[in-house]
C-alpha cells in the first residue's frame, strides 16, 4: 500500500498536511505476540514440547515423587506406545487432509487374525505373523484405492470400513479372546514386543516402544528427506496444484492409507505384546485418541502441515495428563474433561498460527 | 469395469446375502434384541436363544442396537416384530426407561416380553424379567477374597478396575456387591467412589477390556505399590490387568485376583491361577428360558414367574475357584468349564 502511495504524487499533494500514517503498522503493540506466533509458525512442534514440559512440571509438583520417577516416566512411554503408532499412521493419512477412522479396528483385525491362526488353526507362527501384517496392509490399500480412484471422501470411506473391518473381527474371533497363556505357548514370536530393557533408575523400556520410536523415525526420514515424503505434503497442501506440478497424487494417496494399513498391523504385534492377548475387546476409541494425538501434536486437520515428531508429543501429552491426574488422585472424569480441554486449545492455536500465512 | 463384472458382483452380493438370512417357514415367530452385535456376552445370548428355538421349531428374529444406548434401533425392532406377528421377543433394553410405551405395545398387542439381563424401569413395564444378579455376584467374590485373606483383610490393600465413568448399573452393582461382601461400608449403593474406607486404593476404568485393565493396574499399582487385592469388573479386565501385575513382578500369588462373568477363557484363567476367583453367570442360559417361556405362553398361554422373594427370575451366579473358603459356595474351574459360555 505505502507503494502506490508514493507512486501518485500528484494524488498525495492534495492530501498534505493530513495523517501520513494510515497505511502503517503499528509496530509496537504486540510485537511479542507476534514474533512468538511467527516462531511458532515456523517450530509448530514447539507447542507440543512446551505443553509436554509443563505438564511434567505440573504433576511433578502436583503428584509427587511418584510421578517424576524414571520408572513412572517409562510407564507412561509404554503406556502411549500403542496409540502413538496409531498415531503415525494418522499422522501420514492427515497430512493429506484425509482422515482414517479405520486404523483401530484394522489394528485389533490385524492382531486377532495373529492370535486366531497361530492358537485356533495352529497354522505357524511366523505365517500367521506375516499374514497379520499383511491383513493391515489389505485393508488399508482398500481404503486408499476407495478414496483415490473411487474418489470418495476419506471420512465416509473409513467410517464404512471402519464398520466392515469391526464386523470382521466379530467374525474371525467369533467375540473370544485367545488367551495369554496360550499365545505364550503357541507363538511366543507374538508377544516379543511385550519384552523389556531395565535402563537405570528403575526405568523400564518396552521392544514395542522401541518399535515405536524405531517407526516414527523412519517415517520422520521419509516424510522429510525423500521426494516421496515432500510429494505427502504437496498434495495435503493442495492436490490439484500438486497433480498439475507432475506429483502422481492418486499413487500418493494409495500408498499412504496402504502404509498407515501396514503400521496399525505393526501396533497390533506391539499390542499382543502389551496385553499379552488378542482381544477382540476394547480400543474401541483409538482410533479418536489417535486424532487427538495427531491433533495436540500440532498435525493441522486441514492437511499439508504437521509432524511425527508433534505425534509423538502428543500422544505423550494425553499419556502424562491421564498418569498425572489419576496419581494425584483425580476421578477419571475430569481425566476425560482435561485431554477436551487440550484438544481445543490445540486447534485454537493452530487456527492462530494460520492466520499468519493468510 | 465392464458390465460383465458389475453383473458378476451383483449376483455374488445377492448370494451372499442370501446365504445370510436364515430359512424361513411358517413357524412361530420369536424375537431377540440385543444391545450391540460385537460384546459376547450378548453373541452367546444369541447363540443360546439361536439353538433353542432350533430346537423348539421356533423362527427366531435377532436384532441388535449400534451401540449401547441406542433406543431407536431397539424401538424400530420391536415394531418389526409386532407388524411380523411374532408370539413374543426377549429383549436386553439399552435404555431401560425409553423402551417402556413401546414395549406396552407390543404386551397390548399380545406379544410376552421377557427382559434379559437389565431390568426395565418400572421392572413390571415386563412380562417377566430374566436376569443376573450383578450385586449377589459381587458379594460372592468379595466373601471369598475376605476369607482368603482372614486376619489380612483388616490390612489389605484394594484396586478397582471398574468399566465406565458413567458408572453404569452392571458397574456399580458389582462393585458394591464386591465391598459388601469384603466388608467395606458401601455409603450409597448406587455408585461408587464415596466410599472412605482406607483399604481402598482407587477405582481405574478398564470399559471391560484387556488394553483398559493393564493401564488402570498399572496406575493403580503406582499408586499403591503394595496392592494385596485386585477386583475387576470382568474376566478380560482382570487378564489385562494380570499382565501388568506381571510386569511389577507381582504375579507370585501375592495379589488375589477377582472377577465376574464366567466365560470359557476366565475360567481357564481361574484353572492357571491368573484370577483366583469368579462368579460365574449364564447369559445363555437366560436366552434358552426365554424361548421356552415363549414358546409355552404360544401354546398354553401361561406366563412364566420371578423367583420367589425377588422381582425377577434370578438365572443365578456361581462362585468358581479352586481354591474353596469356608462358608461360601463355590464349584472348582473344571465343573466351571464345563458351564462356561464364551
Amino acid at each position: 500500500m505505502s507503494d502506490d502511495a508514493t507512486g501518485s504524487v500528484s494524488a498525495e499533494r492534495g492530501l498534505h498536511g493530513s495523517d501520513q500514517s494510515v497505511a502503517s503498522f503499528d509496530e509496537d503493540r504486540g510485537s511479542a505476540l507476534k514474533s512468538v506466533q511467527r516462531f511458532l509458525h515456523e517450530y509448530p512442534t514447539a507447542i507440543p514440547f512446551i505443553v509436554l514440559v509443563i505438564g511434567v512440571l505440573i504433576f511433578s509438583v502436583a503428584a509427587g515423587g511418584r510421578f517424576f520417577a524414571p520408572f513412572n516416566l517409562s510407564l507412561v512411554l509404554q503406556q502411549v506406545t500403542i496409540i502413538a503408532f496409531l498415531g503415525i499412521a494418522q499422522t501420514l493419512v492427515i497430512l493429506t487432509a484425509g482422515i482414517d477412522l479405520s486404523v483401530g479396528a484394522i489394528m485389533v483385525l490385524s492382531s486377532i487374525v495373529m492370535g486366531r491362526l497361530t492358537v485356533t488353526y495352529g497354522v505357524p507362527v511366523e505365517l500367521s505373523f506375516v499374514l497379520g501384517l499383511l491383513t493391515g496392509l489389505v485393508c488399508g490399500l482398500i481404503n486408499g484405492v476407495l478414496v483415490a480412484v473411487i474418489k470418495l471422501p476419506p471420512f465416509i470411506v473409513t467410517l464404512g470400513s471402519w464398520s466392515v473391518y469391526g464386523a470382521m473381527v466379530i467374525y474371525v474371533s467369533h467375540s473370544e479372546t485367545v488367551r495369554a497363556q496360550d499365545i505364550e505357548a503357541a507363538g511366543p514370536l507374538l508377544q516379543w514386543l511385550g519384552h523389556t530393557i531395565r535402563l537405570g533408575g528403575g526405568a523400564v523400556l518396552t521392544y514395542g516402544a522401541i518399535a515405536m520410536i524405531l517407526t516414527a523415525l523412519i517415517i520422520w526420514y521419509v516424510l522429510n528427506r525423500t521426494a516421496f515424503g515432500r510429494h505427502v505434503y504437496a498434495t495435503g497442501d493442495d492436490d490439484e496444484a500438486a497433480r498439475l506440478a507432475g506429483i502422481n497424487t492418486r499413487g500418493v494417496f494409495i500408498a499412504v492409507y496402504t502404509l498407515a494399513g501396514f503400521i496399525c498391523a505393526i501396533a497390533a504385534w506391539a499390542l499382543i505384546g502389551r496385553i499379552g492377548a488378542a482381544s477382540p475387546l476394547g480400543n474401541q476409541t483409538a482410533n479418536l485418541d489417535a486424532i487427538t494425538a495427531v491433533v495436540i501434536g500440532g498435525t493441522s486437520l486441514f492437511g499439508g502441515r504437521g509432524s511425527i515428531v508433534g505425534t509423538l508429543f502428543g500422544a505423550l501429552i494425553v499419556g502424562v495428563f491421564r498418569n498425572g491426574l489419576a496419581l494425584a488422585g483425580v476421578d477419571s472424569l475430569w481425566q476425560e474433561f482435561t485431554v477436551g480441554i487440550l484438544i481445543i486449545l490445540a486447534v485454537t492455536i493452530d487456527q492462530w498460527i494460520r492466520k499468519i500465512s493468510a | 469395469m465392464g458390465k460383465w463384472t458389475i453383473l458378476k458382483a451383483a449376483v455374488a452380493g445377492l448370494a451372499f446375502y442370501g446365504a445370510m438370512a436364515t430359512a424361513s417357514h411358517a413357524a412361530d415367530i420369536v424375537g431377540l434384541i440385543t444391545k450391540t452385535e460385537g460384546n459376547p456376552f450378548f453373541v452367546k445370548m444369541r447363540e443360546g436363544a439361536q439353538a433353542k428355538a432350533q430346537e423348539l421349531g421356533l423362527t427366531l428374529q435377532t436384532f441388535a442396537g449400534k451401540f449401547d444406548g441406542d433406543n431407536d434401533s431397539q424401538v424400530a425392532a420391536i415394531e418389526n416384530l409386532i407388524s411380523a406377528g411374532a408370539k413374543g421377543f426377549a429383549i436386553v433394553p439399552s435404555d431401560s426407561s425409553a423402551i417402556v410405551p413401546t414395549i406396552k405395545k407390543a404386551r397390548d398387542a399380545g406379544l410376552l416380553v421377557i427382559v434379559l439381563d437389565t431390568p426395565l424401569d418400572p421392572i413390571d413395564a415386563a412380562d417377566a424379567t430374566f436376569a443376573t444378579d450383578n450385586f449377589k455376584a459381587g458379594e460372592l467374590i468379595g466373601q471369598w477374597a475376605k476369607g482368603t485373606l482372614g486376619d489380612k483383610a483388616s490390612s489389605a490393600k484394594i484396586a478397582f478396575l471398574d468399566l465406565a465413568t458413567n458408572q453404569p448399573t452392571v458397574d456399580y452393582l458389582r462393585d458394591q456387591g464386591f465391598m459388601k461382601g469384603f466388608g467395606i461400608d458401601v455409603k450409597d449403593p448406587k455408585k461408587y467412589g464415596d466410599e472412605d474406607d482406607a483399604r481402598i486404593c482407587g477405582h481405574e476404568m478398564t470399559g471391560g477390556a484387556e488394553d483398559g485393565g493393564r493401564t488402570a493396574m498399572e496406575t493403580l499399582l503406582q499408586k499403591c505399590p503394595d496392592v494385596s487385592v485386585m477386583y475387576t469388573i470382568n474376566e478380560p479386565a482382570a487378564a489385562g490387568g494380570y499382565q501388568a501385575l506381571k510386569a511389577a513382578g507381582k504375579d507370585d500369588g501375592s495379589v488375589l485376583v477377582v472377577s465376574i462373568d464366567g466365560g470359557c477363557p476366565g475360567v481357564k484363567n481361574v484353572a492357571a491361577g491368573v484370577i483366583g476367583a469368579t462368579s460365574q453367570q449364564y447369559p445363555l442360559k437366560m436366552a434358552a428360558m426365554a424361548m421356552e417361556a415363549i414358546e409355552k405362553f404360544a401354546k398354553t398361554g401361561e406366563k412364566p414367574k420371578p423367583t420367589p422373594g425377588k422381582e425377577f427370575f434370578d438365572t443365578g451366579a456361581t462362585l468358581i475357584t479352586d481354591k474353596p473358603v469356608n462358608g461360601v459356595e463355590s464349584i472348582d474351574s473344571k465343573k466351571g468349564a464345563e458351564l462356561c459360555w464364551g
